[in-house]
This record gives C-alpha cells, structure tokens and sequence, in this order.
C-alpha cells in the first residue's frame, strides 16, 4: 500500500511539471488524498464497480493501470485506451472495472446506484463504488442517488474525500450541515466519518463497509476528512483564495504518505535507504514513461468517427471518405504526426 | 370520423389508388374490414405495451423505470399490466427525480442492463437532459467503446390538448441533433410496436418520441406486426401515401394530418406524397431525397418551433443533393415561434392545422401566390 501511494505522488509532480512545461494540455493532482485513494482501492474486490469524480487515480493504479497507460492517456496517444477521446486524467478501463471518468460533478452517484441495482439483480458478489467531493454532495444528483440507493436496498459505497476546496468554495460556504456523514442520515443510509489521511483507518472502514454492502444489500456513506494540498488543476492556482501557510502545513506536517511511512519505519518495516531507492526509481521509470508517450504517434483519423454508435452509420463514413480525401490532397494544412489511417 | 381514419389507414398500408376508390364506395367500417387483409386492429397504447411486454420476456435484462409505471398501471396507461406480470423487480416505480432516475438508469446501462426509462412527458426530461446527453450519448464515444449505453427513453412529446406552455414542447430537433443518439418518433400502431421494439434491442442510447393524442387511436395491424419478432430499421422512412405532385414530410401525429390534407387535395387535381420519416436520427435522406427527384416539390411538416427545426435538416438536405430538382422553393410549416399558449382558440392558432398544410402545398404547386 505504502509503495503506491507513493507512486502516485511521484506521478503526480512529474505529470504537473509536465503541464507547466508545455508537454501536456492539462493536469489534476490528487496530492494529499493518497490514503484515500489507495487505502480504498484495497479494501474493495477487483470486481467491485468504480465510478469516480476524477481524482482517484490511485483505485485504477492500485488495480494494475501502468503509468505507460495513465502518460499514454494524457498524451492521447495512439496507445491511449481513450483512442485519444477524452481530457488528461479522464482515465478508464473495462479490464479493471473502472468507468471511464466523466467530467460533470456527481453524475457518476446515480449511475453507480443503477450499476449497483443490476449487481443485485444478478446477485453478484461485488458493490458499486462511487468516489466524489465535498461539493458534489450539493448536486441534485447526489440526493437522487443516495434517495434511490436507501430506497432500492443498492448495495453501493459511497465515498466522499471532503478536501475541505470546490475550487475556490470552501467547505463552510459549501453547506451548513455538520459535514457530509450527516447527510448520509438524512437519507437513511448508514454512514461513518474516518480520518481519511490515516491509510489504515479508510482501508478498515471500507472493508468492512463493504461487506455490509454486499451481504445486506444497503448503501453506506463513508465521509474521509482530508485536505486538497495541490490546485484544483493546472487551470487554478490556489494561493488566490487560500494563504500559502496553510497549503505548506498540509503539505509537510499532515502528509498522508510521510504518516504511514513513519508508522512503517517505528515498526522497522521500511527505512530511509529503502524510501530512497523507491523514489528514484520512480523517477526514472517516470521519465522513460513520458519519453515514451511523448514519441508515439496521435491516433488515427477514422479514431474520430467510430464509437459514436456501435456500429458506424453510413453519413459518418462518407463523412470520413470524404476527409481523407481532403487531407490527402492537402498534407501541408494537416498535422504531420496524424496517420491517415 | 371513424371512416375517414379507416381511410388514411387503409392509405397508408395499400397504397394503391384502385383500393381506395372500393373502399370509398362502403358506408359502414365493419364492411369495410372485410375487403383488409388485417382484420385486427389495434391501439398505440395497446402496441407500445404489447412491445415492451415481448421484450421484457425475451430478454431479462430488459426493465421498465419511471414514475407511475408499476401500481397506477402507467400515467396514460402504456405500462398496464406489467408489474403484476414481471414483479417489482423489473417494473419499478421511482421517487420523483427525474436526474436521479435517469442517472440511475445510465448507470445500469453502463453496467449491462437494458433500461427502459419513462419520462411522464419528454418537457420533465429536461431536467435529466443532462444524464441523456453526457452520460448515455456521448458516453460511448467519450469511453472508446469501451462502455455502451442500451437505454431507451421514452414518452409524450409535443403538444397534447390544453396543456399549455410547459407540457407541449417538441424536442425532436434538440435530440436530433445529438451524434451519439438515436431519435425514433411513431405515428401508426405498426410504428409504435416496430420501432419500440427496435429501440429496446440497439445497443445504442434511443430517445424515443411518442404522442399523447395519438394513445388512444387505433390502426389496423397485420398478422406480421403481431409476431413477436416483429421489428422495424431505424433510419427508414415508410411513404404512407405514394403520390407524383408533391413530397410532404412529417412525423407523428402531423402524418395524420397530412394524409388528410392530401385527400382533401386529391379532388383538388393534386397527387400528394406523404412520407412519414419514423426515424428522426439518423434521417432517412434517401427516401426523402428520392422522393422529392420524383415530384420536384418538398413541404415539410412538424409541431416543434420553426428555428433549427426538422423541417430546417430536411430542407437542407434536399437543396445539398438535390437541387437541380426542385421546381419551387421548400415550404415548412411548423409550429407558432411561441410557448404554447393555453387557451384553445390560441393553441389551435399555434399549431399546424390541416389547413395550413393544404395551402402550403398549393403554395409549393404554384397554385397560389407566395404567402398565401
């Protein structure tokens, strides 16, 4: 667990630097909110549902996404899974049993809650798990799902990482409820409130929610108190709405991944030779990572007219005969590094 | 009344003007069944619930969600019968969130069921337009395939009776213009259970338009359309009424209309067209534009408001492909630039009446002046 929370902070910085350098268009860090991250996604089953907000990449890391496939996704290359479709970071993966991140706030709650009716209905040993913000919790559809969750017996988590930042919105301009689990109550869903920089704490919470899920088929809420240390993107530079002391607080003295390591070396189960080695390896396997990314090819042009339907109609596909043939007569005006194919 | 509909009926499944002329000599409907090959008749409402049960017991994954679907038997019905047939399992009644019950249904979906999900008229799915849009259309493009959305929407669309300005709209154009959707509006019963049926099986997200006024008419259905393995293309446009002068288009309750409208025409020296597009995405161009080679003139019909209208892609398309054809400029007749009123002598005055249409063909035949 402590290794790969600390792949992805390193991830994270080298991906961010790489924003800001120009190599990719955009960027969302989940720094501070590693515990939550992967002590989730090991307590959950592989084939428990994820419907995610979009900073959860740990729960597809933990599950064996590469981080060739994360470059390749932000680099919307012709490895991309994503065929290049989507933003950075709008990760997914069938294999891995995580949907395709979507960027509208809280659509994903009701969608789990369904996802979460048809495992019941076909009586799966498996919930639905759907991660958010604390301001996703003010969407209509987080009272649709937790409403239907509560009414139809789903068996589906829902895990809300309350970093305290919407943006520029603080929690306290967010709602006036006492915090989120409350509202879980409201709702007549069981719900708990962990320290959700402790690894171990949200680990144990989830293991356990999750087997109330599946066996008694309810919903539970697990409200993970943290805090959003980078910017809301590469789009937001938060030193504007909140005073950089506070940041660097969060940063160094809350750190989720410094906690766990402590906890490991007082019980001599890792120290600083080791911590050493595991970060530079990362950043060597990072770097060969974004080379890589960077020198394949975009992908191909019929990439733009498949998947709008099953089966691809017959105006798209005249639509891209006829683009070809532009392109074709006119190379100079195209990208070079599209293939025509 | 009655006669007349066995009329445009009869039109509509034996285009030949030979049956038309014998039919038009019987005084009585029961006679006059006796000279159809369908003896059977049947309601919208009775084929849309006829389709969705098939479906149902063909398929498990299929189910039905919405408010009042299951105990109250369906708002207008078309769900009765089938909670005590399939259970509350697979007939389920929901809280009233249209975002959440369309979410959910998304969300299912992407899981592998097969949702059926009513909205009580397509006006309250504007507040789900959000799931129809981001989470089932563009969903499978968005994921690289990777996730497909077989979800159907279905419900009332367009102006009822009386309704007003928050119930009548038609959102035919809004959804037609969605890469990612497929958007089905029937007229006939034959319609109704065909392209539900089709909708159900597609993998892809449909939005399928019915009318609240046309539930309770009821067409003449062949032994073919009963079989359960009945079903319809999507894409195809069905000529009602095969005619040489003029091509009409239309969709839903507006093809009743326009088959009265080309009787009234006929003795007026005019061979009126009528195709009835079924399938508003993808829009059968082909037939429309094959149509429109044959008789040179093109009126196009719908409910919906007149900007960015269906009337609007049709013509279009006909001045894209077929230009060189055309004898006179495109006519479009739509409803009123206005919500919809409620008073009947305004509502009356802001949608297409029969009338409208007969002149509009005269318009495009030359037979009047512009503007008339």
């Amino acid at each position: 667990m402590y290794r790969k929370m600390v792949t992805l902070q390193v991830m994270d910085t080298i991906f961010y630097d790489a924003q800001r350098q120009g190599r990719i268009s955009f960027y969302v860090t989940t720094i501070g909110e590693e515990a939550i991250n992967i002590g989730s996604a090991a307590a959950l089953n592989a084939t428990d549902v994820v419907f995610s907000q979009y900073r959860e990449p740990g729960v597809l890391m933990w599950r064996g996404f590469t981080l060739q496939q994360f470059a390749n996704q932000c680099y919307g290359n012709e490895y991309d899974l994503g065929k290049g479709r989507q933003m950075p970071v709008h990760y997914g993966s069938n294999e891995l049993n995580y949907l395709t991140v979507s960027s509208p706030i809280a659509t994903q709650v009701p969608q789990a809650v369904g996802a979460a009716y048809g495992l019941k209905m076909d009586k799966k040993d498996a919930c639905a798990v759907t991660y958010f913000g604390d301001g996703g919790t003010s969407e209509g559809d987080f009272h649709a799902g937790m409403n239907f969750a509560a009414v139809l017996g789903a068996p589906v988590l829902f895990i809300c990482r309350n970093n305290g930042w919407a943006i520029s919105t603080p929690t306290s301009e967010q709602f006036r409820s006492d915090g989120v689990a409350i509202k879980g109550q409201a709702y007549g869903v069981r719900s708990i409130r962990v320290d959700g920089n402790d690894a171990l704490a949200v680990y144990f919470a989830v293991k356990n929610a999750r087997k109330m899920a599946v066996e008694e088929f309810r919903p539970i809420l697990i409200e993970a108190l943290t805090y959003r240390v980078g910017h809301h993107s590469t789009s937001d530079d938060s030193s504007k709405y909140r005073s950089v002391d506070e940041i660097e607080y969060w940063r160094t003295r809350r750190d989720p991944v410094a906690r766990l390591r402590m906890f490991l070396q007082s019980n001599r189960w890792w120290d600083d030779e080791n911590e050493d080695l595991l970060r530079q390896d990362l950043r060597t396997q990072m770097m060969s990572v974004l080379h890589n990314a960077e020198s394949k090819k975009k992908p191909g042009l019929s990439n733009l007219f498949e998947d709008v339907y099953d089966v691809i109609p017959q105006n798209l596909k005249e639509q891209e005969q006829e683009t070809q043939a532009i392109v074709g007569k006119y190379p100079k005006d195209y990208p070079s590094d599209v293939p025509l194919d | 009344m009655a006669l007349n509909k066995m009329f445009g009926a009869i039109r509509g499944r034996a285009p030949s003007q030979k049956l038309a002329r014998i039919s038009s000599q019987m005084q009585s409907p029961s006679s006059l069944r006796s000279f159809c090959a369908a003896a059977k008749e049947m309601t919208v409402r009775d084929a849309l619930n006829s389709a969705i049960d098939e479906e149902m017991s063909a398929d498990s994954k299929v189910y039905l969600m919405g408010e009042e679907v299951g105990e109250y038997q369906g708002a207008y019905k078309i769900s009765k019968g089938l909670l005590q047939k399939f259970g509350p399992d697979r007939v389920l009644d929901t809280p009233i969130t249209e975002a959440g019950f369309t979410g959910i249904g998304v969300g299912s979906a992407f899981y592998g069921l097969k949702p059926i999900v009513e909205f009580m008229t397509f006006n309250f799915a504007m507040q789900a337009i959000d799931h129809i849009i981001n989470s089932a259309a563009k969903t499978n493009y968005m994921s690289a395939g990777q996730i497909s959305v077989p979800i159907v929407f279905r419900g009332p669309n367009g102006a009822a009776a009386g309704v007003a300005a928050q119930h009548s709209q038609c959102f035919a154009a809004w959804y037609g213009s969605c890469p990612g959707l497929k958007v089905l509006s029937p007229y006939s019963a034959e319609d109704a259970r065909g392209l539900l049926k089709a909708a159900i099986r597609d993998p892809d997200p449909v939005v399928f338009l019915e009318n609240e006024i046309l539930y309770g008419e009821a067409f003449p259905v062949s032994a073919e359309v009963l079989d359960p393995s009945f079903v319809l293309p999507i894409g195809k446009a069905k000529i009602e009424r095969e005619g040489t002068d003029v091509t009409v288009t239309a969709f839903s309750k507006m093809v009743g209309y326009a088959l009265k409208a080309a009787e009234i025409l006929e003795k007026e020296g005019i061979n009126v067209e009528v195709i009835n597009l079924r399938s508003i995405r993808p829009l059968d161009r082909a037939t429309i534009n094959q149509s429109v080679r044959k008789t040179n003139r093109l009126v196009t019909v719908e409910e919906g408001w007149p900007q960015h209208g269906i009337g609007a892609e049709i013509c279009t398309s006909v001045v894209e492909e077929s230009f060189d054809y055309l004898d006179a400029p495109v006519e479009r007749i739509t409803g009123a630039d206005v919500p919809m009123p409620y008073a009947a002598n305004l509502e009356r005055m802001a949608v297409p009446q029969i009338e409208d249409i007969v002149r509009a063909v005269k318009r495009a035949c030359s037979r009047s002046a512009r503007g008339k």
